[in-house]
């Protein structure tokens, strides 16, 4: 209320600050984007963010063996594991109590399966303790009997996975996802012929960093002859892009297993013209080789679409510049051209990577067993072999891989820079 | 205005949708040619009398297991009946997935008044279990090989030669039958089978065996996937189920011929899941009864080489229903076919399952 | 590169027809595998390869029988129905939510813009498998799993990010005074986005709704994890076919949705000239 600066500031025509005034509709205007945003925030959040982060829980989650052995594990706490001896009579009193429940209501094989993630042979000491629980004599004394029942339960080891896995949240199953385990000794790698997820992972990134290559080996040039040629031309050699581009995957995949086979379209005409003989046809499916090609053929526009957007900006005064200068044909490119387009480059090479390291479908049909990625082990253990937390274990991995690179790719193009077609 | 028409309509498709679904019954099984055999034999026998019911079929029965747990623990069961192997059955039935029946109330009596648990007799493996057929896992292999000279597998250890036998094999994508006969072929008697594969000196064993062939070995997961191979020279011999043989060398007429040496005697069957609403669980149940009674499965046999499940069945069994032929000859359980079979120890493979199909499973991606 | 200069060296000669001819052979390599399944979808015999009355042209050789097939087989059919019936719901929601949401995010002052933009586009970005497993999960554990619902929601959510990314770079051309214009003339925002800025986004709009509508048309691996045997789509059916029975009839469908997509090309290249010559931004 000072005279001093009351004639300073400016007021909008209803008497209020100017500042106020413009903090005020700034807010407003903020208010209403999130408006706009917030429905679709809200329904991605609920539909797909809620399940990755659900996912993200069941890689540690491990309340099983609580909730079907509660006696026994409160009981095993007491339990000395360094002492060299099994538990005593009243752990086994415990385990008795609450197996006889679960046997009760099913569940005592489900825990025997999910221990045998940790160490072989509890899927079927449970199977087996299950079927003699209903003749063991109620009085006890129980270790006798459950020893009699299955040798193993006087063993350490059994007794030190119970343990060991008894917390409500484990990192067995990442242990797992990297080949090692933890024995009571602390954590180890597995033995070699058990050792499979490092493998698959070299695998995959080994595969995708050929199918990128060769996207990039096969795509520059025809990003290259696009960029060049007057629209009208190009616009019609781009039809031959985008049909692939839009073509269903399957479609793709389907027309690559016709081709592919030992009787396949490529091999008859190879065997036709006489360069193979009938005897000799190229495996070229159900192995790596089936696995690079079809995905080459499908990630391809992927490569093209990116390196075209960008040497389309290239101003070919400067090729025109440097050869005026001297440079031959080469140096012109090498030296003014392609320095240009290597934004180009890294934004396909980056996408075609962070798609092909997720593939499933493709690999599935044309890889066999020597050309599957690491995709193809979470789906085998969603719907096989049932053990959950190790597909979530290895997805998260996978999902943090793609979070990485994905980081990169926002660096070189930047989220909002994304075009389709 | 348009908006609002698109989406008037959207909502009436998707309601539509929703009311169909109301007389649905949700039958899983393993597609091809055995679908199709329960689809003649049964289903659509069963649906002529009951015309508000639509079955829909669900080619799943690979993938029960994992489906049923998943649906279980959202306490949502979709499906109505499940067609699973008698291994597949007693794991379900272990985990509480599966309904038990009663055979005296929820299965037919034969024509004659024998009990339904008399007709199964022990193939009720499961208290969950509703058998259907006795089929086996055996091999087919081609007769139009020029490389062998002459020859024809007669031994179901060629399968284990590449010099008389070249060319490539399918096998299926689990350790169930390859450890066997894995073992046969290494020299381990018949009866021991099971106590050698228990060791890992066995296991091993096992795996030095097939490795001899693996890199000549197609990989299946889906039955239809052997006869395809074979009928597209992909492959020269490859396991399957017998029925999927027949169809592929009778009904396809391919060069094909069957190798029975060492065939592999499993059950297949139906199978509720557990948790259905009372509503669906009396009509599966009047479905299942009428499915699974004596005619009913004898019909299944002309379509498809598989045995009824029923003693019963055995004597209505007669000629194809198409082609004309006596079925007997072609059934797992023909003298002439079953000279060396192996039967498969169901108690065995489900404490041991989870052990070998890891390692199973490691030793294939190396 | 276009043309050859006419004082072009023989070894610039040679390289630049090499160079057209390996453009040509990279070209053959992309679009030759869809070509070739078009004339083996009419193949007489049920293989999956060439057999001679083909390649000798006789007419007995060729038929329609696997088209006849897939409009006959109740396996098919039901496969198409259900696809019909998820993509365009699927594609509704991810258009309306996306539009929106692509609008709001065009405004010049919007707080955790960065954050915000990472979790809308994640659908796209996050592995399939990675996204099939966690709903495989999640969905079970609500009840969603196997329901009609729970795959038009997940193909949703998959199909938005297109949306935005189209829609946003329609507005990146677009005049904000006009919406300025609109409000000085007395229309209230509801009336200038129905009036002044959906008509010049509508290009946009449209293409991300095809976008959307193919992910979800095309989609077979959350369908296979989500669905059940009442949501089998077209992919899902060609899936199973290809891993179980190979029948020529998925050549025959294959065949026709490669009509699909040169519908769809056809359709967002005119959209995509004619959103550029509204805007000024190309000769057209």
């Amino acid at each position: 209320m000072s005279d001093t600066t009351a004639g300073e500031v400016l007021t909008t025509k209803d008497g209020q600050p100017l500042k106020v005034a413009l903090a005020k509709a700034l807010r407003r205007e903020k208010l209403r984007s999130l408006a706009l945003i917030a429905p679709l925030l809200i329904f991605v959040l609920l539909t797909f963010v809620a399940p990755i982060v659900d996912m993200l829980f069941r890689s540690v989650e491990n309340s099983i063996v609580e909730e079907t052995l509660p006696r026994t594990v409160v009981a095993l706490r007491e339990w000395d594991a360094d002492s060299g001896q099994v538990p005593d009579e009243a752990v086994y009193a415990a385990l008795y109590a609450d197996l006889a429940v679960a046997v009760e209501e099913k569940t005592h094989t489900r825990l025997g399966s999910r221990l045998n993630y940790e160490e072989g042979g509890m899927s079927s000491l449970f199977r087996k303790t299950g079927r003699r629980i209903k003749r063991m004599d109620e009085a006890g004394p129980f270790k006798e009997q459950f020893l009699e029942a299955d040798r193993k339960w006087g063993e350490l080891a059994t007794w030190n996975v119970l343990r060991q896995f008894s917390p409500r949240f484990t990192d067995g199953y990442f242990l797992s996802a990297f080949d090692a385990q933890r024995t009571a000794d602390g954590i180890e790698m597995k033995p070699d012929n058990e050792r499979i997820y490092m493998l698959l992972f070299g695998r995959t990134l080994f595969l995708s960093i050929v199918i990128t290559v060769s996207c990039l080996v096969l795509g520059y040039p025809i990003a290259f002859l696009l960029a060049s040629l007057p629209l009208r031309s190009s616009n019609l050699l781009m039809i031959l892009v985008l049909l692939p581009f839009w073509t269903s995957l399957l479609v793709r995949t389907s027309a690559w297993k016709v081709l592919l086979q030992q009787q396949g379209v490529i091999n008859d005409f190879l065997v036709w013209i006489g360069l193979i003989s009938d005897a000799n046809r190229l495996v070229m499916i159900n192995n790596q080789t089936g696995t690079i090609i079809a995905m080459t053929h499908i990630l391809l526009p992927f490569m093209i679409l990116p390196l075209y957007s960008v040497m389309k900006t290239i101003s070919p005064t400067y090729v025109r510049a440097a050869k005026s200068l001297g440079a031959n044909d080469w140096t012109a490119f090498w030296r003014v051209y392609f320095p240009q387009s290597v934004p180009g480059i890294g934004a396909g090479a980056v996408l075609v990577f962070i798609l092909s390291i997720g593939y499933y479908i493709t690999p599935e049909l044309v890889g066999g067993t020597s050309g599957i990625f690491i995709s193809n082990r979470i789906a085998y253990h969603i719907s096989s072999s049932l053990n959950w937390g190790l597909a979530a274990a290895l997805g998260t991995l996978l999902l943090v891989a793609v979070m990485v690179l994905f980081t990169v790719y926002d660096k070189i193009v930047g989220i909002d820079n994304v075009k389709l077609g | 205005m348009k908006l609002k028409t698109v989406i008037l309509a959207g909502t009436a498709l998707a309601y539509a949708g929703g009311a169909a679904v109301a007389e649905d019954m949700t039958l899983v099984s393993w597609g091809g040619a055995y679908q199709a055999s329960q689809k003649a034999a049964y289903a659509d026998p069963y649906v002529a009398d009951h015309p508000d019911i639509n079955v829909i079929w669900d080619e799943s029965s690979n993938e029960a297991v994992a489906k049923l747990r998943a649906m279980n623990e959202a306490g949502n069961v979709t499906w109505d009946l499940v067609d699973v192997v008698a291994s597949d059955a007693i794991r379900l039935c272990d985990e509480g997935l599966a309904l038990e029946i009663d055979p005296a109330t929820d299965l037919a009596d034969a024509p004659d008044g024998t009990s339904a648990a008399d007709d199964f007799g022990d193939l009720l493996v499961s208290e969950c279990f509703i058998p259907q057929i006795v089929y086996s896992t055996t091999f087919g292999y081609r007769s139009d090989i020029d490389d062998w000279g002459g020859k024809e597998p007669d031994d179901i250890c060629d399968v284990f030669d590449l010099e008389t036998f070249p060319g490539k094999r399918s096998l299926e994508k689990r350790p169930i039958n390859n450890m066997e006969w894995a073992l046969l072929c290494d020299g381990v008697p018949k009866d021991e089978v099971y106590s050698v594969l228990e060791t890992d000196e066995g296991l091993e064993r096992a795996f030095k065996k097939l490795d001899t062939i693996k890199d000549n070995v197609v990989w299946w997961s889906a039955g239809a996937e052997t006869p395809q191979l074979l009928a597209d020279k992909e492959v020269v011999i490859g396991s399957t189920y017998n029925g999927r043989l027949f169809s592929l060398i009778e009904e396809q007429k391919q060069p094909v011929k069957m190798l029975w040496d060492a065939q592999v005697f499993d059950l297949d069957g139906w199978i509720i899941p557990a948790g259905l609403p009372e509503d669906r669980l009396a009509r599966v149940k009047d479905f299942v009864k009428f499915a699974t009674d004596t005619q009913r499965l004898a019909d299944q046999a002309k379509y498809i080489s598989y045995g009824p499940a029923r003693k019963s069945s055995a004597p209505l069994v007669g000629k194809h229903a198409d082609l004309g032929i006596d079925m007997a000859p072609h059934m797992p359980t023909d003298p002439e076919n079953a000279k060396n079979t192996f039967l498969y120890n169901y108690e065995w493979w489900a404490d041991y399952r989870d052990d070998i199909d890891a390692k199973f499973q490691a030793w294939l991606s190396q | 590169m276009s043309a050859l200069p006419p004082y072009a060296s023989p070894v610039q000669r040679i390289w630049f027809y090499s160079f057209r001819v390996i453009c040509g052979l990279i070209f053959f390599f992309l679009i030759f595998p869809i070509l070739v399944i078009l004339p083996l979808s009419f193949n007489a015999q049920d293989f999956f390869t060439f057999t001679k009355e083909m390649l000798a042209l006789d007419p007995a050789g060729y038929s329609f029988k696997h088209y006849h097939d897939f409009f006959t087989n109740p396996d098919w059919q039901q496969a198409l129905t259900n696809s019909v019936m998820i993509a365009p719901i699927a594609t509704l929601l991810a258009t309306s939510f996306g539009t929106l949401a692509a609008v709001g995010l065009s405004q010049s002052h919007v707080p955790y813009k960065p954050a915000i933009m990472a979790v809308l586009i994640s659908p796209m970005i996050v592995p399939l498998i990675i996204s099939a497993a966690g709903m495989y999960f999640f969905y079970s554990r609500i009840g969603l799993q196997g329901t009609y619902w729970g795959v038009v929601l997940a193909h949703a959510a998959l199909g938005t990010p297109f949306v935005i990314i189209t829609v946003t770079a329609t507005l990146v051309g677009f005049d904000r005074s006009l919406v300025r214009a609109s409000a000085s003339l007395g229309a209230n925002p509801v009336t200038t986005f129905f009036k002044v800025q959906m008509p010049l986004i509508v290009p946009g709009v449209v293409s991300g709704a095809l976008f959307a509508f193919i992910t979800s048309f095309d989609e077979v691996v959350v369908v296979l994890f989500l669905g059940s045997a009442g949501q089998k789509t077209l992919p899902w059916q060609m899936f199973t076919g290809l891993r179980e029975q190979i029948s020529p009839t998925i050549l025959a469908v294959a065949s026709l949705m490669v009509a699909i997509s040169i519908v769809l090309l056809t359709v967002l290249e005119m959209l995509r000239r004619r959103s550029e010559r509204l805007r000024g931004l190309s000769p057209g």
